[in-house]
């Protein structure tokens, strides 16, 4: 057994069956990290001595008989997530050396459950970012080409993934931040429906549409962490007291009478054509397990990456206000007033995206400008929720690429201006809406850039607010057939 | 010199601090004046990465009581906002506020000033927390965040005021509701009640706001209230009559040397950028929600003092001055209506209660209050109960003890409590109403102050008070002083001695002289007297 590469519910079965211990996964896994990381660059913080303590309180929890679905198993948590005592970066020199006071919901989640934290994962800083290239710490490489991006901005979560140096990742999206690195790196990765998961104590970004997901090697392991996240938060009022349905207990083989609807504005020019094939073949697949395929239109897709343009740089400058160099994170050392504490610490502190952006939305935000941009933003939001409410109407999911290429050099996405540009356009307006997603592995193309390599492209489904259970269904059906999701990196 | 006759415009911004459990966006106790820094905090109120606010129920419904009590709207819909800026005692670089949809919408309420009823327009309260606190020291500025995060209710008139008497009155209202309705402590002192004043002046008679209008900060008692508006209402006018261009501007009131300073003009005023708070949905109102929290109000200060004075027929000012001590007021409150028992219980007049009603009143807000303020304390403190207050101005009223026992029972009461009947004779203070006993005391302070005699038949009236106080002192004040002066009173109508004075001297024993009312001044034989 290949435990590396094994999913979590075969190592809960090993774990169950004393095959082997926490202990030994744990070190398995960090031996892993050890040699393999200093290429990838996945992790920011290894946690070796508290993974092996968890690891051991894990597998006396299990002798004692104690039942629960990620006891024992390793995991990893993008560096957003605050883990008391453990240094939380963002990717950020800002926060280079901060340590939370307390745990995220989630991550006290899974403490609850006795999974074990492996470390902190490489990131776009402050989660800005498609490439994981804006992290003060580097950027990760992708396993399936090092020389290329891993997407972003959970770069260092799907990375640590893809290798093999975790089972599953904690990590978040706000704009495909989720998607578009699982599809770029080729494992699983859910965005849950906005406010279907805590954000309490993941450093914020845009917090209308922040949404913390994970990252795994297949959708039935999305949903043993998904049933674990999902739930009300008292501490988050923008969770949901809908009750978190046993998702897992009703996945199905066939999706007879499912009505997915593909979106044309999906299909856009400047897709890679292996991109553009792969997924039509990922639809014709789903349609053999018994989905009505049908062609639906969203008119106002291409108006959802301007609303974002002002919404998420309007909250990221409100948000980032706190690093001030009064309580904690970076201060600088050469003030002579109160300003300068300011100025120098968030000057010196903050990258040149954090900087863009919270000059953007400084800007969005100032009297005379609010109304003709933020508020004119929102306006627009509204109807793309609207439109979004109108076609689930029709059908019960969208397929669609998760991201129009696959992974480019790194440095190279500066070259390409358009790239950005429709990217945005698959992940952005679904997750101003708050939609729930997956993209799973569908296949394997070449870059545009015309090298000789096979780089994995992923399939993406979106379900309706609140709608995980088809969404799941659909991509579990999906890897029932096919086993895009099981082909690891070479070499790795 | 002002020769045009000006009128202030004044309008008035008032933080409460809302008294809850918990702070407005956490769970963190809302004790700010602890002495020690950094206590009462948590990761939402100080503003660490990833923290979020959850909205305080509580809060939310006492700033809907505080509404309700000052006439507002309270819409179905509000939300928060966030209103952006640095400062080091704002740990979040924003102040969750509520901008264009408060908690409570527009209202009014009437004020009395100068014993002219005026009404005073609401323009809105919003709920939003506080910020920290900064403590120089040492060249140094130490932040302490136990102040970060409690609930404040921001109310904002119109401006209505035409004076600084005005505002004054509005803000003692204020306070007033405050403290009936339990929402608050409102000390300004201790700043749990803090306003700013907005003031410009314009020609009397003038329709429409003037171009310009002041803030003055800093504003950190009733009187700086009054006396800062007093000052800028003056300066404005001399400036305007001088001839100068007044501009917004915000100006501190410096309370030691009574003028306000400049702190800065409109063209430095702050953006705020204010947007919608993300992490706080939407609050729905709903109706059935604010209909129940207006049913369980309690009487309000306007209230109270209409219903004191009708039922119990006090004054306007004895009135203002019990509701002005929403503590005061109801203890008094309780001592009437243990009155009233004993009324039920004795089936005595009606009428009789305007007469109690009255003592209560004038024992409460006279002796008793004098030692709670010596005492800095609360009506709820003091050790003597409503009971035993009610069975002291029982004692006073049937004479069985004097007015000047009843003070000295009072004080032993506050000091110690208990009931005030063995008190009075625990301190031989029952008052003596037997006239002989009185006398036996008259002979001796009439053989003891032999000048005092001769002033007196010598028709000196003054001269009696003295002989009075000296009675009472032999007596150790249980004296019936009624019946003391009734003593030295009584004046033969033929011959014109006091009756008091002479008969001593007779051979008569006093005994049998009894309650008498002769006159035995020798050499008069008669029997008639008059008071």
């Amino acid at each position: 057994m290949d435990i590396a590469f094994s999913s979590i519910k075969e190592l809960r079965e090993g774990l169950d069956s004393k095959k082997f211990s926490s202990v030994e996964l744990t070190k398995e896994f960090l031996a892993r990290v050890k040699k393999l990381d200093p290429k990838l660059k996945s992790f920011i913080t290894v946690t070796e001595d508290q993974a092996l303590a968890d690891a051991k309180a894990a597998d006396e929890a299990i002798a004692k008989g104690e039942q629960q679905i990620l006891i024992g198993i390793p995991y990893v948590a993008k560096d957003l997530f605050c883990t008391k005592g453990i240094k939380t970066t963002a990717a950020s020199k800002i926060l280079e050396n901060f340590k939370p006071v307390y745990d995220a919901t989630v991550v006290a989640k899974m403490k609850q459950q006795k999974a074990v934290l492996l470390g902190k994962t490489n990131m776009d800083q402050f989660a800005h970012g498609s490439s994981t290239e804006t992290s003060c710490f580097g950027p990760s490489h992708n396993p399936h080409a090092l020389d290329r991006i891993p997407g972003g901005s959970s770069g260092g979560s799907t990375v640590a993934v893809a290798a093999g140096l975790a089972p599953f990742a904690l990590a978040t999206e706000t704009g495909g931040s989720i998607r578009q690195p699982a599809s770029l790196c080729g494992v699983s990765g859910w965005k849950p429906t906005y406010g279907r998961v805590s954000r309490y104590g993941v450093i914020a970004m845009t917090s209308s549409t922040d949404s913390i997901g994970s990252v795994a090697r297949s959708v039935e392991d999305l949903v043993l962490t998904a049933e674990v996240m999902a739930g009300f938060d008292p501490h988050d009022s923008t969770t949901s007291k809908v009750p978190v349905k046993k998702w897992g207990e009703n996945l199905p083989k066939k999706l007879d009478g499912l009505k997915i609807g593909v979106p044309k504005e999906y299909f856009v020019e400047g897709m890679e054509k292996d991109v553009e094939a792969r997924v039509k073949e990922a639809i014709e697949e789903v349609r053999k397990l018994g989905a009505k395929i049908q062609s639906v239109s969203l008119p106002l897709t291409a108006y959802g990456s301007m609303v974002y343009a002002i919404v998420a740089p309007s909250e990221i400058s409100s948000n980032l206000s706190r690093y001030d160099g009064i309580r904690f994170g970076h201060v600088t050392r050469d003030a002579k007033d109160l300003y300068e504490i300011y100025s120098k610490s968030r000057g010196e502190g903050f990258g040149d995206e954090a900087k863009r952006r919270i000059m953007t939305g400084t800007y969005a935000l100032s009297a005379g400008y609010r109304d003709a941009y933020y508020l004119k933003a929102q306006k627009v939001r509204r109807l793309l929720v609207e439109e979004f409410e109108k076609v689930f109407s029709e059908v019960d999911l969208l397929l669609c690429p998760s991201s129009p290429n696959v992974a480019v050099k790194i440095g190279g996405a500066a070259d390409n201006p358009l790239f950005g540009y429709i990217a945005d356009q698959l992940n952005i307006p679904g997750a101003l809406a708050g939609l729930p997603a997956l993209s799973v592995p569908c296949g394997f193309g070449k870059p545009a850039d015309g090298e000789s390599v096979d780089l994995p492209v992923g399939l993406q489904i979106i379900g309706p607010q609140w709608g995980e259970e088809k969404v799941f269904q659909a991509g579990y059906a999906y890897q029932q057939v096919t086993e895009w999701h099981k082909i690891k990196p070479k070499g790795f | 010199m002002v020769s045009n006759d000006y009128e202030s415009i004044i309008g008035l911004e008032i933080h409460v601090q809302l008294k809850t459990k918990s702070k407005m966006f956490c769970s963190s106790p809302n004790n700010p004046d602890v002495a020690e820094p950094n206590v009462n905090i948590c990761e939402v109120c100080t503003g660490q990465p990833g923290s979020m606010p959850v909205a305080n129920e509580e809060a939310i419904k006492k700033g809907i009581m505080v509404g309700l009590a000052l006439g507002c709207e309270i819409p179905e819909y509000s939300k928060f906002d966030r209103k952006n800026y640095f400062y080091p005692d704002l740990p979040k670089g924003y102040q969750i506020s509520q901008y264009d949809q408060p908690v409570c919408g527009k209202g009014q309420v009437e004020i009395e000033s100068n014993g002219e009823k005026r009404v005073i327009r609401i323009t809105r309260a919003h709920l939003e927390e506080d910020a920290g606190k900064l403590v120089h020291q040492d060249n140094a500025t130490l932040v302490d965040l136990n102040r970060s995060g409690v609930p404040l209710l921001e109310t904002v008139t119109e401006p209505d005021f035409r004076s600084p008497q005005e505002a004054k009155a509005f803000l003692q209202n204020l306070r007033n509701i405050v403290r009936y309705l339990g929402v608050s402590d409102a000390d300004m002192e201790k700043g749990h009640m803090r306003c700013d004043a907005n003031i410009s002046m314009r020609v009397r008679g003038e329709k429409g706001l003037p171009d310009y209008k002041v803030e003055i900060k800093n504003l950190n008692s009733f009187k700086a209230v009054e006396a800062g508006l007093a000052y800028e209402a003056r300066r404005q006018a001399e400036a305007l009559e001088a001839g100068e261009r007044l501009i917004n501007e915000t100006r501190g009131w410096d309370d030691a040397k009574g003028v306000t300073v400049s702190q800065r003009s409109k063209e430095e005023a702050h953006d705020y950028r204010y947007f919608p708070e993300p992490d706080l949905p939407i609050l729905r109102l709903s109706r059935e929600y604010v209909r129940k929290i207006a049913d369980e109000l309690p009487e309000l200060p306007a209230q109270k003092s209409e219903r004191f004075m009708g039922e119990f027929g006090l004054s306007k000012g004895d009135a203002e001055v019990l509701i002005n001590d929403k503590g005061l007021a109801s203890y008094f409150e309780e001592v009437v209506s243990e009155l009233m028992e004993w009324f039920e219980a004795e089936k005595l007049p009606h009428e009789d209660v305007k007469k109690f009603a009255k003592m209560a009143n004038n024992w409460i807000t006279g002796d008793y209050q004098a030692f709670l303020k010596e005492g800095g304390m609360e009506a709820g403190d003091s050790k003597i109960t409503a009971e035993n207050m009610a069975e002291l101005i029982k004692m006073i009223d049937r004479g069985e003890i004097s007015v000047t026992a009843g003070k000295k029972v009072l004080s032993v009461m506050f000091e110690k409590g208990g009931d005030p009947s063995n008190i009075a004779e625990d301190e031989n203070l029952i008052q003596v109403n037997d006239k002989v006993k009185i006398s036996e005391a008259v002979n001796v302070v009439i053989s003891e102050n032999p000048a005092a005699v001769k002033d007196v038949l010598g028709g000196k009236k003054q001269a009696a008070g003295f002989l009075v106080g000296k009675v009472m002192e032999k007596t150790k004040g249980t004296a019936n002083p009624k019946l003391i002066s009734e003593l030295f009173n009584k004046v033969c109508k033929k011959c014109g001695h006091i009756w008091a004075m002479h008969w001593p001297f007779k051979e008569v024993p006093i005994a049998e002289r009894g309650e008498k009312d002769w006159c035995d001044v020798e050499g008069c034989d008669c029997d008639d007297f008059q008071e």
